[in-house]
């Protein structure tokens, strides 16, 4: 670069030389409403600890929280994509219950896994792709765009067939069925599934220019599409990639429950969407980590799993999980309101 | 200078908008190594002529040169791949994202596919060092301020290869100090050789900054000049446009009643909004008109919505009448009988889907409440008689506002107010942006309120329609209320002179 | 002639009359209304007796989503209000006393308007998008509906509440006759007050409505809680029909059938101007599709993949792509006069 004039103090006009936790803070402030989550996980912990007198933080519980929620993490993940980008989905849980049908019909066909499971990520993938075009090309509200997808997907799956199908091939099967042991921690390969999709996601959101792409068009639309980026197939993308997780909830919870029934995922969008936000994601796009819905995933998972052990009545579960989202969404209306008003 | 050949030349720029040219045949030139501002007031055509420039927005005719090339650019982004780079007003970066990113976005170092973010820090933070910023470049943008936001803008533009640099109103939010951190880097800039485009309606920093300028006035050149060349009244003169007719001051002045503001309808001390209007006295009188001038920025409008509710008060007392009035919002100013017309008619005026009924009738509707409905055939008389009172064409009553000219959208705003009978009146340009008959209607509208009793302040940027329609003018510069003078007592000129001056404690 | 054919109900309606008449030619029998015991029988009665509670929903969704908002808590708000009233039934000694169900009943509607207006407070006051405030409700609602049968689904018989939905009066079905209440007394509100036209302003331009002195804020509170109570009605005929409080099954997906009609009815999603008589007909419209589905055969499970269609195609038709596409056909044909969208534009120079 050509020369400088050099007689000038080198600092910014507010910046001064920052504490250690100054920096962490400007670095990473928005991850303050994950380590809610994470702090909300350890009280859950400690107050099931305390009321089950010390028969709640052990290996198995936490084991299983992977064994049974594999497909909820799988669908948070594809949620925290179409999120980030400040849109939603609706669909998830349809779309689930019809690749669940989808490999279920086609392996009781005769059909070999090869086949059904790819069908199954594609019928997933498809419908994602008809929400994104819609978004995209048509200027459809996400919200509204993807109510399409969920009834055409939870047509479809009762299209495939109005009851369950029971699945035998032992391929399936294996992959929760198969319990492998490490010490006292057990996993499932529907759960290292689950953890596998996780750090592909934290990868591709993280170090590749898509996944900056995705927290740029939630940042600012306008400012992503000034700055050349690529926001329209971006966009879609989010969706497909939604709807894809989708499918591989799908197989996941096939394997699961060893069958495909057509009512699977009634209100499971819910669900992820309330794991992502608890997790730390804002639902106005480009602030959250895909681990963070992890955390939300286990959050959702562990406090039903207290009220399972206590006997308590389902209902609170949707009271309390409400409650949270209620909370975490003030508390994000109160950074982004700090955030505009310096602006 | 002249010996150099220009760097960006623009010829025969012209924009259309439907009917109307937002950009006329302007010419503009840009060389390396200068600083070039570009003025005028607001629909002069600016933002226009940036937008054709930065590729925002697709000329009608006329041609762009880069060095000598022909060019066009479909999109900002094939611009700044041929080194054109824009900083704007409002700061197009994602607070969400750290500092690094915000710089690199699009363009991001990679190994392997993978985006190197240590790679990225590095090249951030030296880009940063060359505009003499130590920041950490691994912070969010969103938690640093204005200005140091706005100079990450100019370090993403300058770290590709930046030839020019376009600065739209890049000073409207930054202090003091942070302008002359920006100024330094400007300049830095300019001693490499890239040419800047510099927008600005602060007066002083064109004159600090600039070496030459460019005015525009309602889409078309008024001139190039060098700015040492130019006087800064002269400059005014060529912004603000003259136009060719009588200056008739009004015949009426209560001067006794204004002078100790006993009488007054409308009195405010030391009215103070955030970030627009300092310490304000007004006082107006039944049927006085106070004409409002001053610049773009001048502070204007904030005064406009200090006195009607439409901001909220950091510190002063508005005494409507002779009761103290604490307005909280334009609902309560209303119940008082202070009304505002707002300089941005589509954005903040008309609800553009609604019939000009609805539209004349909704504040009075709203004012009475919701269950003491105007009968129809009340609602329908009262609109037609405004409608053929203001001349508002075509007259048709169920016609969606928004299919309206920009004067009759004016003229239903007025007439939604009027319907009020309000004692106070405030209009904050209802002129701009509308054809010529249509505005000396509205001119002597308001004329004619004033002599059946109603008190009116009117804000312009147009000095001569000030000068018409005011008794007394309110000069305002920099967020304050500078003088106060009979309207009488003033020449187009010396109001000028007034509204031009330098203002105190920037030099 | 052109008048009629521009009318925005020209549509809807058409499209309604055509599904009617295509039913009516596949199976005769679809229009036939027979009388027995003073009381009106056939597929078009049925149909309306059971579009009831969804066009109940639905006219409480006009008014929300006109301000430019949108309530997915109706589905919960009904298994609220279904709970509450079969529990203080349930829980009286005489479930068949017409004093108990009216208490019940109006107890039930308190319940819903206190729902709609928690809605409302965390729209129009804390400034939570309308989608994501509801959604907190459209969770927890639920819970709260199962707490307050216990996790069951209470049933009771008690005459006067089931005469709710199966009842007849002056030959007509008595659900029927509540929603003809409703949309009567809601054309009459926008009729003889001003709450239309400062509704539609709200929802068209908020930031001019303020200036222009309209309390913004009240309206829309006001707007979640019509959506409440009525909502809340649709939650008794559900709970009366099936002479049961389910909490689970209450209402589920009615917010999005809901928002369908008033989609049909041709109320932009974006807000302004609405049409109580378009949502009227886009609930008959929705209800007559989903009948002549289970006459084809088509199972009610599957029936979402129309609906799925026909919301696709609603919004492309509605999306501004479109509609641009059609302004450029029409263009070509004839030139366009100086439209609302010069201005704006030239504002923006």
């Amino acid at each position: 670069m050509a020369a400088m004039t050099t007689a000038r103090p080198k600092s910014g006009p507010s910046e001064g030389r920052p504490s250690v936790v100054q920096t962490f803070l400007s670095r990473h402030g928005g991850m303050m409403p994950t380590f809610a989550a994470v702090a909300i996980l350890i009280l859950l912990f400690i107050g099931g600890e305390i009321f089950l007198r010390g028969d709640f933080i052990k290996p198995l519980t936490i084991s299983n929280l992977l064994i049974n929620y594999a497909y909820l993490l799988v669908l948070a993940v594809g949620m925290t994509f179409v999120i980030l980008t400040g849109g939603i989905d609706l669909s998830v849980g349809s779309v689930m219950a019809f690749t669940g049908m989808l490999g279920a019909k086609l392996l009781a066909d005769g059909l070999p896994v090869g086949i059904a499971v790819p069908a199954m990520l594609l019928g997933g993938a498809a419908i994602g792709l008809f929400i994104g075009i819609l978004v995209q090309y048509f200027g459809v509200q996400p919200f509204i765009a993807s109510l399409a997808g969920l009834f055409l997907g939870r047509g479809l799956a009762f299209i495939v067939s109005l009851n369950s199908i029971k699945v035998e091939d032992p391929a399936v099967l294996w992959l929760q069925s198969t319990r492998i042991k490490v010490g006292d921690w057990v996993i499932t390969p529907t759960g290292i599934i689950a953890l596998i999709t996780v750090a592909i996601a934290a990868f591709v959101l993280h170090l590749t220019r898509f996944g900056r792409t995705i927290y740029a068009i939630g940042g600012s639309e306008q400012s992503a599409r000034l700055m050349g980026l690529k926001v329209g197939r971006t966009k879609i993308a989010a969706y497909v990639i939604s709807g894809t997780c989708a499918g591989l909830a799908g197989l996941l919870l096939t394997a699961y429950s060893n069958a495909g029934y057509p009512r699977n995922g009634i209100g499971t969008e819910l669900d992820a969407i309330a794991a992502v936000v608890i997790g730390g994601t804002l639902l106005t796009g480009g602030r959250g980590y895909v681990l963070g819905s992890m955390i939300g995933v286990f959050v959702y998972g562990t406090i039903k799993t207290i009220i399972n052990f206590m006997g308590a009545e389902q209902a609170w579960m949707q009271i309390i999980v409400g409650s949270l989202l209620l909370l975490f969404i003030v508390v994000q209306r109160a950074i982004v309101a700090r955030a505009e008003g310096r602006r | 200078m002249d010996e150099v050949r220009p760097l960006l030349e623009l010829t025969g720029a012209t924009v259309r908008f439907g009917a109307d040219a937002a950009l006329d045949r302007v010419d503009f030139r840009l060389y390396p190594g200068e600083v070039h501002s570009l003025m005028g007031e607001n629909g002069a055509g600016k933002s226009t002529l940036i937008k054709a420039i930065t590729g925002a927005l697709a000329m009608d005719e006329g041609e762009l040169r880069l060095a000598g090339e022909r060019v066009s650019f479909a999109t900002p982004h094939e611009a700044q791949a041929s080194g054109i780079s824009t900083v704007y007003q409002e700061i197009e970066l994602l607070p969400n994202l750290s500092v690094a990113e915000n710089v690199f976005l699009g363009r991001e170092p990679r190994r392997g596919g993978v985006v190197s973010r240590r790679l990225m820090r590095e090249r951030a933070a030296a880009v940063l060092e060359d505009l003499g910023l130590t920041l950490d470049p691994a912070s969010l943008l969103g938690t640093h301020s204005v200005a140091v936001q706005q100079l990450v803008a100019i370090a993403r533009a300058i770290s590709a290869d930046v030839r020019v640099l376009v600065l739209d109103e890049p000073t409207s939010s930054l202090d003091l100090d942070e302008v002359a951190e920006l100024f330094r880097v400007i300049r830095e800039l300019k001693a490499r050789g890239v040419a800047i485009l510099f927008v600005s309606h602060f007066l002083d920093q064109v004159y600090e900054l600039a070496d030459r300028i460019t005015v525009l006035r309602d889409g078309e050149l008024v001139g190039e000049y060098l700015t040492g060349e130019l006087l800064r009244i002269d400059l005014v003169q060529k912004m603000l446009g003259r136009e060719i007719g009588e200056v008739r001051a009004r015949g009426r002045v209560s001067e006794d009643d204004a002078e100790d503001g006993s009488a007054a309808v409308l009195r405010a001390r030391g009215v103070s909004v955030a970030h627009g209007v300092a310490g304000a006295d007004v006082d107006l009188a039944e049927g006085e008109v106070l004409g409002v001038a001053g610049l773009l920025g001048s502070g204007r409008t904030s005064l406009a919505h200090a006195l009607t509710g439409v901001a909220h008060l950091e510190s002063g007392v508005i005494r409507i009448e002779s009761t103290d009035a604490r307005l909280d919002s334009p609902r309560h100013a209303i119940s008082l009988g202070v009304v505002y017309s707002s300089e941005n008619r589509r954005r903040d005026g008309i609800v553009a889907e609604l019939s000009v009924v609805d539209n004349i009738t909704l504040a009075l509707q709203s004012e009475r409440g919701v269950f003491r409905r105007i009968p129809p055939a009340r609602r329908r008389e009262l609109a037609a008689s405004w409608v053929d009172a203001l001349d508002i064409r075509p007259p048709d009553l169920d016609r969606p506002v928004g299919t309206l000219s920009g004067g009759n959208q004016q003229k239903v705003l007025l007439a939604r107010l009027l319907a009020l009978s309000p004692r106070v009146l405030v209009l904050d340009e209802p002129t701009r942006g509308i054809d010529v008959g249509a505005k000396v209607e509205i001119q002597n509208l308001v004329s004619e309120l004033a002599d059946n009793g109603m008190s009116v302040v009117f804000i312009s940027a147009e000095l001569e329609e000030v000068l018409r329609v005011g008794d007394r003018v309110a000069v305002m510069r920099d967020g304050r209320i500078v003088e106060t003078v009979a309207a009488a007592d003033l020449t187009t000129d010396s109001l000028l002179a007034l509204v031009a001056q330098p203002g105190e404690g920037e030099d | 002639m052109t008048a009629v054919y521009k009318h925005r109900l020209f549509w809807p309606i058409v499209s309604l009359i055509t599904l009617i008449a295509i039913n009516a030619i596949a199976r005769p029998q679809f229009i036939k209304i027979t009388m027995r015991d003073g009381e009106l029988y056939g597929p078009l009665i049925s149909i309306l007796r059971e579009s009831a509670p969804l066009m109940l929903v639905a006219l409480g969704m006009t008014i929300v989503i006109a301000t430019r908002g949108i309530d997915l808590s109706v589905g919960a708000t009904m298994a609220v209000s279904g709970a509450v009233a079969l529990t203080i039934i349930d829980g009286s000694g005489d479930p068949g006393n017409l004093g108990t169900v009216l208490t019940a009943c109006v107890v039930a509607l308190l319940v819903s308007l206190v729902l709609g207006a928690w809605n409302g407070f965390l729209v129009s006051v804390v400034g939570i998008q309308p989608i994501i405030a509801t959604l907190v409700l459209m969770l927890a609602g639920r819970g709260v509906a199962l707490l307050i049968t216990g996790g069951f689904i209470t049933t009771v018989n008690s005459e006067p509440f089931a005469f709710i939905a199966s009842g007849y009066l002056v030959a007509l079905p008595f659900a029927f006759l509540i929603g003809v209440v409703a949309i009567v007394v809601m054309s009459l509100v926008e009729r003889r007050t001003a709450l239309g036209v400062l509704t539609e302003a709200v929802g068209i331009n908020p930031e001019a409505s303020r200036l222009a002195g309209v309390r913004s804020r009240s309206i829309i509170w006001g707007a979640y809680m019509v959506s409440g109570v009525l909502a809340g009605v649709a939650g008794l005929i559900y709970a009366s029909n099936i002479r049961a409080a389910d909490a689970n099954a209450a209402g589920v997906f009615i917010e999005l059938y809901a928002i369908l009609a008033v989609v049909l009815g041709g109320t932009s999603l974006n807000g302004g101007k609405f049409s109580i008589a378009g949502t009227v007909v886009g609930v008959l419209i929705i209800q007559t599709l989903e009948s002549s589905i289970l006459f084809l055969g088509v199972s009610s499970a599957q029936s979402p993949v129309f609906f799925g269609f026909v919301v696709a195609l609603v919004v492309v038709v509605q999306s501004p792509r479109m509609r641009e596409g059609l302004a450029a056909l029409s263009g070509r044909m004839r030139s366009r006069g100086p439209g609302a969208r010069n201005d704006d534009k030239v504002e923006v120079a």
